[in-house]
């Protein structure tokens, strides 16, 4: 027996028409839409604040940048160990029992935070530079002991530094040569060569800012200004815009996993939310084929006044309706 | 408008002003569909008056819509075939109908096509902003404005596709073999979901860093993020302004054209004697 094609004239035997013009309805639609978005876009422009370079971070906020920097080299920061796709560590990596999708991939933008964000820049500003040189020279040179102690003490010192004006006074301690090395790639950030840096690739055109983002990433500062925007992730950010303008509110449901537990609280969070994202996604993609889920229509009786005209105007003359959608 | 909105507190809840005016807004114009009559009811009631014109044959089929005389034996080829079915599958007078059900009496019908008009105005701006190159938008007040026309459009195109949707689920507009009309379309809105992603992570502002870093999380930890790194600028601006919009475009030019072939589905009917 073969399957029988479907036909208009049939499904639509006996049915009244009634004149419907549809090129008229999109050229109004047309016409109505251009006036409300050049009405928005007059009056209320669009989201415009300024992004955050490794420049204003190092002006506005020197001692997290000297203390972010100091991180990459201590191998303390998100990215330094993140895992893939940047390197191999596993601080940021996301499983959920032998569900490791993030590994599976493996690493495809490779990210040594300690050479890319402060060895490799300072490699390139020691040229005529001998102090700079021989304090690059000695660090490298060093067992990675002998860093971290170099590191540490850095480290502390930072957390009693003062700002007097253009200048970051550190206190001395024996901390080798990393003082020098910080001291250098704070002025080189202050004065914009760093986000130069960091994107040059070798070659004369770039559009990958992977490697600054990371970096910037790895700070307060850029979370700070984020959590005075209400734009963290457990301030429902990713659904808030900057400014006073509406944000992406269609992803409500996403955000919201993220404000409550098991999700709050779950260091695969990403990837928990991801999965309950993709499986209520694949019941609405399969919404005509599921009991209960294709009968709420039928029970929350919205269609009643969607088609009340209809009602009305048919009257008693309306067949029975089937007992399931 | 670059300050920071007031914020509301409920709970876990915590929204900006900004978006909870735009749910209003959405909910409002739900509610307003389906009560305000849409015009053309004399039309309609005559309809149900008079005797009934079938869909199908009211008007009759243009010569063009005529299938072509099957091809005699020998000339039978792959193009003459796909003509065959395009006119036997997407006549004319379906596609381009200037007659609908009576019972297509509600703006809920209405919210589809404002979407699609929406869509052109995103496509227009975008397609200027893209002319004039990924900078024009922060260094110029021109560039600015056309953004700004972007942004209303996308949430213009949001706002009628979400109204779309919520019409069409709660009249069940997957019945009678519309399954896959139903399918099509949520994906639509997916796609759209991750264009309009791709755009914010491209918008070279604040706003597009921490989306940025945030964002990276999620798209690493599903394997997804070994290749397509939020964080390339280059790479999410070449999906952005081309293959995201093709895809969308193509995919709701198959939506529309599901919907047309099949008409519109008939209501749903109630229980004899509610």
């Amino acid at each position: 027996m073969t399957r029988r094609k479907w036909d208009q004239a049939e499904y639509f035997r006996g049915v009244p028409t009634a004149p419907y013009d549809l090129v008229k309805e999109i050229t109004v639609a047309l016409g109505v839409m251009l006036a409300v978005v050049l009405i928005l876009a007059t009056l209320l422009s669009s989201p415009d604040v300024a992004p955050v370079t490794l420049r204003s971070w190092a002006r506005q906020d020197p001692i997290d940048f000297l203390t972010t920097a100091t991180g990459e080299l201590q191998g303390t920061t998100i990215s330094s160990s993140y895992g893939p796709p940047y390197n191999n560590g596993s601080g940021s990596v996301q499983t959920l029992g032998p569900l490791a999708p993030q590994l599976w991939a493996g690493v495809h933008q490779p990210v040594d935070a300690a050479v890319v964000d402060v060895l490799a820049p300072l490699g390139v500003a020691s040229g005529g530079h001998p102090v700079l040189e021989r304090a690059l020279v000695r660090f490298e040179g060093a067992t990675n002991q002998q860093q971290q102690v170099w590191l540490d003490r850095y480290i502390r010192a930072v957390g009693h530094a003062r700002v007097l004006g253009a200048r970051v006074v550190v206190p001395g301690a024996a901390y080798g040569p990393v003082g020098t090395l910080m001291g250098t790639l704070l002025t080189v950030a202050r004065s914009g060569g760093l986000d130069a840096l960091l994107t040059a690739n070798g070659r004369f055109y770039q559009t990958d800012y992977t490697r600054t983002l990371l970096f910037l990433g790895d700070g307060n500062y850029v979370n700070e200004l984020a959590a005075q925007r209400h734009l963290l992730g457990t301030q429902w950010g990713v659904m808030n815009e900057t400014g006073r303008y509406p944000g992406q509110a269609w992803l409500w449901l996403y955000t919201l996993w993220y404000q409550i537990p098991p999700y709050s609280t779950a260091a695969n969070a990403d990837l928990l939310v991801v999965l309950t994202m993709g499986f209520l996604t694949t019941l609405l993609l399969l919404t005509p084929f599921l009991p209960g889920l294709r009968d709420i229509p039928r029970w929350i009786p919205v269609y009643k006044l969607i088609w009340r005209e209809h009602y009305r105007f048919t009257g008693a003359a309306e067949p029975e309706r089937p007992d399931r959608i | 408008m670059n300050q920071p909105p007031p914020y509301l507190h409920w709970a876990f809840i915590q929204i900006s002003l900004p978006n909870l005016v735009l749910i209003l807004v959405m909910l409002g114009l739900f509610a307003v569909g389906l009560v305000l009559p849409l015009p053309g009811r004399r039309h309609r009631r005559r309809a149900y008056q008079e005797p009934v014109a079938d869909l199908d044959l009211d008007p009759p089929p243009s010569p063009r819509d005529q299938a072509p005389e099957p091809p005699a034996p020998g000339e039978r080829s792959w193009t003459s075939a796909v003509s065959r079915l395009l006119v036997r599958e997407l006549p004319l007078k379906h596609l381009l109908a200037d007659r609908e059900p009576a019972y297509v009496g509600s703006w809920m019908y209405v919210f589809g096509v404002v979407t699609i008009a929406a869509l052109v105005w995103v496509v227009a701006s975008g397609v200027v902003l893209v002319i004039f190159g990924p900078q024009w938008w922060q260094v110029s007040p021109q560039g600015h404005f056309v953004n700004s026309i972007h942004f209303w459009s996308v949430q213009m195109f949001f706002i009628f596709m979400v109204l779309h949707l919520w019409g069409q689920y709660f009249a069940a507009g997957w019945r009678e073999g519309r399954a896959g009309t139903w399918m099509i379309g949520l994906v639509v809105f997916l796609v759209s979901v991750v264009t309009a992603f791709t755009g914010y992570l491209v918008q070279q502002n604040f706003d597009s860093q921490w989306i940025a870093l945030n964002a990276k999380d999620s798209v690493n930890a599903t394997g997804v993020g070994a290749f397509f790194n939020v964080l390339n600028f280059g790479q999410m601006y070449g999906l952005h302004v081309l293959l995201f919009p093709i895809v969308v475009t193509l995919l709701i030019v198959v939506h529309v054209v599901q919907v047309r072939r099949r008409g519109v589905v008939k209501p749903i009917e109630r229980r004899a004697g509610s």
